[in-house]
This record gives structure tokens, C-alpha cells and sequence, in this order.
């Protein structure tokens, strides 16, 4: 059975986007279901309103190059304490106002579902702010990688992640040397293999698909010298990217049956062409985009037929979405109102709902430190697996008490203006059951906001 | 699930009730346990895991092989009596230097090793070694073996079972209730969930919903446990030692729970950030002094408690016996398995060592593996929790046991 008329305005504003916002329910039936996801699949433009463009544009750090980042905010030899003092700041300053932006962005940016898909391929493609270099250039990561390629062409996505230098740093990439070249000294002494194994792990193929410790190391030879600006290697590429040639093994080689044509870089350009053309990682994409927008165990039939479109096109992501969309799975009732929300989704989601427009500073800094005390970190997934998007891995019975907890202080998150629960049942429909409803009304009024952020079923998607 | 908990239920009711308890015989049946053996033994178990691959070669050091000094010229661990050198603990191996505050423990017969484990048809992938660590079996079933194992124990009180952390670990994940507690001071920080006018509302609410209201219940009921059980005044720093570490402050408090009222029986705890591909040697002295440190705490807090206590610590697999180009190792293979507490048989070394001779390696690079992980585990909990061969099939479906290892 699908879901009837009225669900279905639901679903669609909880899978596309992060939550209702008042008058959403509104403006969605008016334009109607299907051209509404049409826009947000292959938006026209993706010019931001003025509101938010300008709020962005105050953060600074935002716009400044990898290779600026790093003249700014990496620690020179020797620096003297006043000099770690100002770095210390200038990292502070990067690192908050790339949450800020990140959550700015969720928030407000009508382009929802590209900021669905930019939380998405964070995860996939997980790198962890708090290991040294990766703090500064995580912000750029994620606006001039993700971002950037959240709804184009996956070959481009890849490619994006696999030469920046957040990537090439947490993943240890930047130290994968050669043994016996010519540039194999001091930091530089050998092979590592850490980013080869997840690039075809998490990133493409997947841990099932098929290949062997030899070809993880064949990868790791062919993407030695893949590197970024560091003390020790200096370089004036904007992009932070560092390709040392010095440092590369250029010996021939076959990786997964095809001779590696090229001597330097492109010998790994053309792995990754490889590795985004294999048919393991159209499944494995495929399996988690179905995974993130229908359920927990996507139907098997839905994956095959998203890895079939994402093949044919070439990896092309809006598509393989289109794909889903169309799909009967994507509307069954059975997973109407079914995906447990990460502490990410569910934060979003109340705030979006109370309809918090510009949201000042301070209130941004409240929702990261609600991520905290969930245990979702903005940007502090350690593992590069990135953060569980399933049920199984966030829901608990202490994570409910942490929820209801969470849910009152939100309601509270502006100070001195209290979300009207009247204006809030408008905004979440159908979201709030009619037994919920009855119980609500007979609440303390000064509770009755809460208890719509925090009832059973805005704890779903 | 709903079969599940109304069967745990009746297990909690008849546990209050005075009864010696329940052992499971059989996939359906169960059956009472003695009461003389019930009443003798209350015994705990605490898993900590160390995921990202801690290096068990720098933990216990095979410090008389000359190979694991040739392929680590940097990286390898000095011998006992040299500067940083290790601790020794047999004549052969030596404890890392910065576990030497658990060398009480090891004197004391409460610390033991087995070497040389893991899973055999494993995989040098982090996830999917952890995800077979967890649920314990290569084939998962989409429960992990500490949730199974609650469900063979007589069943008490909303905090039976303790996980520390935000998100629930596979190794936990199941038809079992299990509650938790945040990581660190935040574990007995006050929410407003506490507060009994904002109870009253909410728990009429969550008594609506089908699908959370079992869960919520349980929620409140373990948090009602926690705020009474949880006493911050011995993990205050004094005044002029530093503030103890995160995990030194969830240690204390899982003793607090598992020796008081909110009888925690069956805990886990996780630590990151042991992949060590790069500088290896500054990573292991940073993340084991903290883990020694609680460890030794842990052990203290628990008190009486600590003499039927077994703590096993473990990681999804060991790393390569030779050091990579930056100073770290890659993933590898063979681990060791730690065993602390009074219930263990310490002060000993178990398992098979395989060596580091070039031809003794696995795939010749890695540590062998001579003893399975789950025979180190139903070896333990067999003897441990008193269960049976059904029971422990149960926790472990489709292993056939290879070898038990005396260990409690």
C-alpha cells in the first residue's frame, strides 16, 4: 500500500528535507509533489536568498583558499608562545565558523535535499576535525568537495575528496611514499596504505566487493606522492594538493585487471575512474542512498534497480535519486514515518519546525553543543566510516531521555521567544497524532511546545 | 521484540521476587538455576574495546625476539631494564611502560593475556572486523553477543546491562534492554527529564506510542537507578592532581554501579583512536597511560565486588609485525586479548605463541592466530556466568567451541 495524499506531503518534507518550517505544508501542495522534487533534484540555480548569502559572507574563513588556510593556521617550526597564541585562535575561528555555516546552510538553504545529500556524503566520505591539520581545511572540505558535488556526477565527487587536503591528511595519505624513490626520507619513508584501503572499502566498491590485499596495495603504490602542503614540503596550489613526484612509485601496474596507463598522477586519476565505473560501487552507493532515504534494510529490489540507473548514467547522483523517487519502494506506507532520526536530523528538524529565521550565534553554538551531549559531534566522527544513519545505532533508552531533555531546552533555544504550539501543530500536520494532540492541549501551556518537539513521533522521519 | 520483552518482564517480576534465577536450556526452555549456586556467585563482566586496531605487539612485548626489533627499528618497544623499556612480565614478554599502573594487578594474579587471537576468516577491514568482534560470528545476525548473553542470564533490575557511550554498540544491539550512560563527567550530569513535573507529561505522552513506550520506560527506570547510585565525590580530582580522564571518571562510575543498588552485571565500554599508520609510538603512550590508569581505578572502585569481576579488553585485530614508512604499522592480523579482575586466573600468559619467525607469519606479514576469540570468550563466560554448552550456543550460535582455556 502507498502512502495516501496527505502522507505524502509529509514524506516528502521529511525525506528531502530536514523538517518542515512553517508554511512549507502550504507551499508544497501548491506547487505540487513532483515538481517540487524535480527542483530539489535539479535545482534551476542554486543562488542561496540574500538573507543567507549575506550571513555567509560574514563568515571570513569561509572563502579562503586550503593553501591560505594552512598559511594561516599551521604551526610553523619553532613558534614562538605569542604565535601559538594566534594560531591557536585563527583554528578556533575556522573551526567555528565552519559549523556554523554547516548548520546555516541545513537550516535555511531552500536547496534541501543537495543539504540532505552534503550530511549524506560527509558520512561516506567521513574526515575527523580534531587530527591536527584536518580542523582547518574540514570547512573548505565540505563546501568545495561535498558540497560542491552533492547532486553532480560521483566520478567528480570522488575526485574531489581523493585530492583534498583534508582527505590526504586524515587518511595518511600525504606521508604514502614510495620505499625506493628518490624522495623517500625524513617523514617520507614508505608506502602506507591506510586511504587506499577505505577508498575502496567506504568509499567505492565497498567491503564486499570483491577485492584483495594485493589490490589494496597496488592502489597504495599508485597514490604515493598524492600529498599536501606541509612545513616539510612546501607549495604555493591554492588547493592545498601536493602531487610529489619525487615521491611516487612509477612502476607499471595492473589494478583490478587493467594496466595503469600513465606515469604520475594520472595513474591514480585513472584508478579512480575505475574504481567509479565498477559495478560493486554502484551497488554499494546504491544499497546506502536506499538505506539513508527508504530503510534501514532497503528492499533488494530498489538497490539492484538504483545500482542499474547509477551504471547507466554514469554515476550520475541526481539521476540514481530521480530514480528512487519514482520508485514505489520510496512511497510504500510500510516505510512512511519509519527512519529513526540521527541527533543531526533531529535537531534540525525541531529548529526548523519553531521556524527560527537568521539564527544568531548564539543559537547556533546551543544546537552544536545539543549535538555534543547526543553524541553527534559536528565534524568528530573519528572513524572514517562517518556516522550511522539506522536505528539500531541511535536509539536507546537513554537516548530517549536525552531526547525528551534536549526537546524542552530547544523549545527555549531564543531566548525570550517561546514557539507558539498552536503555529507548531500547523507546521508539523499530520506529525502529531490526534491522541498526542488531545494529551498536548490538557498540558501546561508552557510545556505544550516541548512536548510537540519531543513526542514519539518527531523522533522519526 | 514484543514476545521478548514480555518474556523479560516475567523474568524481572520473578527475579524480584526472590527467586535464585533463571538459566536458559534450549532455545525455548528455561529452567531454574540452583539456588545454592545462584546465591553463592554474582559474578560481572565488562568488555572495553579498543577500536582502530591497538597494536598487541607494544602492549606485550615478545621482547626476546629478534625478529620484532629488526622489523621495528623505530617503532618496537626497548627490553626490560633499558631506557623506556618494558615491564616484564614472564621472562619472555613485557608489559608497554605506560600500562605500568596495572602491574599491581598482574602481581596480584588479576591480570592475564592470551595471545595470539582473533577472528580466522577475518578480514583487515576495521568495520567489518569490529562488526564480527560484536556480533560474534563472520556471518551477522544483527544482534551482538553481549545482547545474547543477558538473554541467557537471570534477569534483574533496568540496569542490568551498561553500555557508555551516545549510540548503541552492535556488540549490545538486540531484542535485550540494555541502558546507558554517557561518556565521561556527563554520566551524572542532571537533565531535565529528571524533574518530576516534565516526567509526569512526558510519560503520559511516550505511554501513547506503540513503538517507543517499552523503550522510554526503560529510560526512566535505569535513570531513576543512575542518579541515586552515581556519587561524585571520590572522582572529584584532589586538590592537586590533575582531573582525571574521561575514561577514568565512566570507570568509576560503572563500579559504583555494578558494586551498589543498581546491581549492573554485564557493561561496555569503547575506546577510539588506536589506528596508528603514522607515529605509532607517541599514539600507544597517549591512549594506554589514560586506559591504565582507569583500569587500576576501576578495579579499586569496585571494591568487594572486584573478587568476582572479569574485565576483558580486546581489538579487532592486531597490526603488521613490520613497521611502515611512518613510523606507524598497517592493519594486520594475530592480537592479544587482556583479562583483569579477581575472577581471573592471572598472572599468566594463555594461548599458543605462534613466534615471528619470517615463516610463522601470517600471509608473511602478520601475527598468527592460534586461538579463535570465541573460544577466549566461551571459555570465560561458561565458566564465569555458570552456563551450560546450550546456553553458551546461544550466545554464540553456529561456533563449535575448538578448545577451553582455564581462565577464571
Amino acid at each position: 500500500m502507498l502512502v495516501n495524499a496527505d502522507q505524502k506531503v509529509t514524506h516528502v518534507l521529511d525525506r528531502l528535507s530536514f523538517g518542515a518550517r512553517p508554511g512549507d505544508r502550504t507551499a508544497l501542495s501548491k506547487i505540487g509533489i513532483d515538481s517540487y522534487i524535480q527542483s530539489q533534484v535539479k535545482p534551476k540555480s542554486e543562488t542561496e536568498p540574500n538573507a543567507l548569502a549575506e550571513r555567509l559572507s560574514e563568515l571570513s574563513t569561509l572563502s579562503m583558499s586550503p593553501l591560505a588556510l594552512f598559511n594561516q593556521a599551521a604551526f610553523p617550526r619553532n613558534p614562538s608562545e605569542e604565535k601559538k597564541k594566534q594560531i591557536s585562535k585563527w583554528r578556533q575561528k575556522i573551526i567555528k565558523e565552519a559549523e556554523q555555516s554547516k548548520l546555516m546552510w541545513a537550516l535555511e538553504s531552500p536547496y534541501q535535499l543537495r543539504e540532505m545529500m552534503v550530511d549524506f556524503w560527509f558520512n561516506h566520505f567521513n574526515v575527523f576535525a580534531q587530527k591536527d591539520l584536518t580542523l582547518m581545511w574540514v570547512g573548505n572540505y565540505e563546501q568545495s568537495a561535498i558540497r560542491q558535488h552533492a547532486l553532480g556526477k560521483f566520478r567528480d565527487l570522488l575526485g574531489a575528496t581523493a585530492k583534498h587536503p583534508a582527505m590526504l591528511f586524515y587518511l595518511d595519505n600525504w606521508r604514502n611514499t614510495d620505499p625506493n624513490s628518490a624522495g623517500a626520507k625524513g617523514p617520507f619513508k614508505g608506502l602506507n596504505e591506510n586511504y587506499a584501503r577505505e577508498l575502496m572499502e567506504l568509499h567505492t566498491l565497498g567491503v564486499e566487493g570483491g577485492y584483495s590485499q594485493t589490490d589494496v596495495e597496488i592502489l597504495a603504490k599508485t597514490l604515493t606522492g598524492w600529498s599536501v602542503v606541509h612545513n616539510v614540503q612546501p607549495s604555493t596550489d591554492e588547493s592545498g594538493f601536493v602531487f610529489a613526484a619525487d615521491r611516487h612509485d612509477s612502476s607499471a601496474k595492473t589494478f583490478l585487471d587493467q594496466p595503469l596507463i600513465g606515469q604520475g598522477v594520472e595513474e591514480g586519476d585513472r584508478a579512480l575512474d575505475l574504481l567509479a565505473a565498477h559495478p560493486a560501487t554502484a551497488q554499494h552507493i546504491s544499497y546506502k542512498l536506499a538505506q539513508f532515504f527508504v530503510a534501514d534494510e532497503p528492499p533488494v529490489a530498489l538497490v539492484s534497480q538504483l545500482a542499474k540507473r547509477f551504471l547507466v548514467t554514469k554515476g550520475d547522483i541526481a539521476q540514481t535519486l530521480l530514480a528512487l523517487f519514482e520508485s514505489d519502494e520510496f512511497w510504500n506506507l510500510s516505510h512512511y514515518q519509519r527512519k529513526f532520526r540521527t541527533p543531526y536530523q533531529y535537531m534540525l528538524s525541531m529548529v526548523r519546525a519553531m521556524g527560527v529565521s537568521a539564527p544568531s550565534q548564539e543559537v547556533l553554538t546551543r544546537i552544536g553543543s545539543a549535538l555534543n551531549q547526543l553524541g553527534m559531534p559536528l565534524y568528530r566522527c573519528q572513524a572514517p566510516n562517518g556516522y550511522a544513519q539506522t536505528e539500531a545505532a541511535w536509539l536507546s533508552p537513554d537516548v530517549m531521555m536525552r531526547r525528551v531533555s534536549i526537546a524542552i531546552a530547544t523549545a527555549n533555544i531564543v531566548r525570550g521567544s517561546k514557539p507558539d504550539p498552536t503555529a507548531l501543530l500547523v507546521t508539523l500536520g499530520n506529525q502529531v497524532t490526534a491522541e498526542a494532540r488531545e494529551l498536548i492541549n490538557r498540558a501546561p501551556e508552557p510545556l505544550q511546545a516541548s512536548l510537540m518537539l519531543g513526542s514519539p513521533s518527531m523522533m522519526y522521519r | 521484540m514484543e514476545t521478548v520483552l514480555k518474556r523479560r518482564d516475567f523474568l524481572r517480576r520473578t527475579a524480584f521476587a526472590g527467586a535464585a534465577g533463571l538459566t536458559a536450556v534450549g532455545a525455548q526452555g528455561w529452567a531454574w538455576r540452583s539456588p545454592a549456586q545462584a546465591a553463592a556467585r554474582s559474578p560481572r563482566l565488562i568488555v572495553i574495546l579498543l577500536r582502530g586496531a591497538a597494536d598487541g605487539l607494544d602492549i606485550v612485548v615478545p621482547y626476546r625476539e629478534s625478529n620484532y626489533y629488526a622489523a621495528r627499528p623505530t617503532i618496537a618497544i626497548a627490553k626490560p631494564g633499558e631506557k623506556d623499556g618494558a615491564i616484564d612480565l614472564d621472562g619472555q614478554f613485557g608489559l608497554h611502560p605506560s600500562l605500568a599502573p596495572l602491574m599491581a594487578q598482574w602481581t596480584a594474579g588479576n591480570l592475564a593475556f592470551v595471545q595470539a587471537t582473533g577472528l580466522k576468516d577475518a578480514t583487515r577491514s576495521h568495520f567489518q572486523a569490529q562488526d564480527y568482534l560484536e556480533s560474534g560470528t563472520a556471518r551477522l545476525t544483527g544482534s551482538g553477543w553481549m545482547n545474547r548473553l543477558i538473554g541467557v542470564l537471570p534477569a534483574n533490575s533496568a540496569t542490568q546491562a551498561m553500555s557508555v557511550g551516545n549510540s548503541m554498540p552492535l556488540i549490545f544491539t538486540g531484542p535485550q534492554i540494555v541502558a546507558s550512560m554517557a561518556f565521561g563527567k556527563a554520566g551524572n550530569h542532571q537533565i531535565q527529564i529528571d524533574r518530576p513535573q516534565i516526567q509526569t507529561v512526558f510519560d503520559q505522552l511516550y505511554a501513547q506510542d506503540q513503538r517507543l513506550s517499552q523503550i522510554y520506560k526503560e529510560g526512566r527506570e535505569a535513570r531513576d537507578i543512575l542518579l541515586k547510585s552515581l556519587n561524585d565525590e571520590r572522582i572529584a580530582a584532589s586538590k592537586d592532581a590533575p582531573a582525571p580522564d574521561q575514561f577514568e571518571t565512566s570507570a568509576r562510575y560503572l563500579a559504583q554501579l555494578m558494586s551498589g543498588d543498581a546491581a549492573t552485571q554485564v557493561a561496555f565500554m569503547e575506546i577510539g583512536g588506536w589506528d596508528s599508520h603514522v607515529n605509532q609510538r607517541g599514539i600507544l603512550s597517549r591512549q594506554l597511560k589514560p586506559l591504565g590508569t582507569g583500569l587500576a581505578a576501576l578495579a579499586e572502585e569496585l571494591g568487594s565486588v572486584y573478587e568476582d569481576t572479569a574485565i576483558v579488553v580486546m581489538s579487532e585485530f592486531g597490526r603488521t609485525v613490520a613497521e611502515n614508512g611512518n613510523g606507524g604499522s598497517d592493519h594486520g592480523y594475530g592480537n592479544a586479548i587482556w583479562l583483569l579482575g579477581g575472577a581471573i586466573k592471572g598472572k599468566q600468559l594463555y594461548g599458543e605463541w605462534p613466534s615471528l619467525e619470517d615463516t610463522a607469519l601470517h600471509e608473511s606479514r602478520d601475527l598468527a592466530i592460534t586461538t579463535d576469540f570465541r573460544d577466549v570468550l566461551m571459555s570465560l563466560l561458561g565458566e564465569h556466568f555458570s552456563l551450560n554448552a546450550e546456553a553458551l550456543s546461544q550466545v554464540f550460535p553456529g561456533y563449535q567451541q575448538s578448545k577451553t582455556l582455564r581462565l577464571v
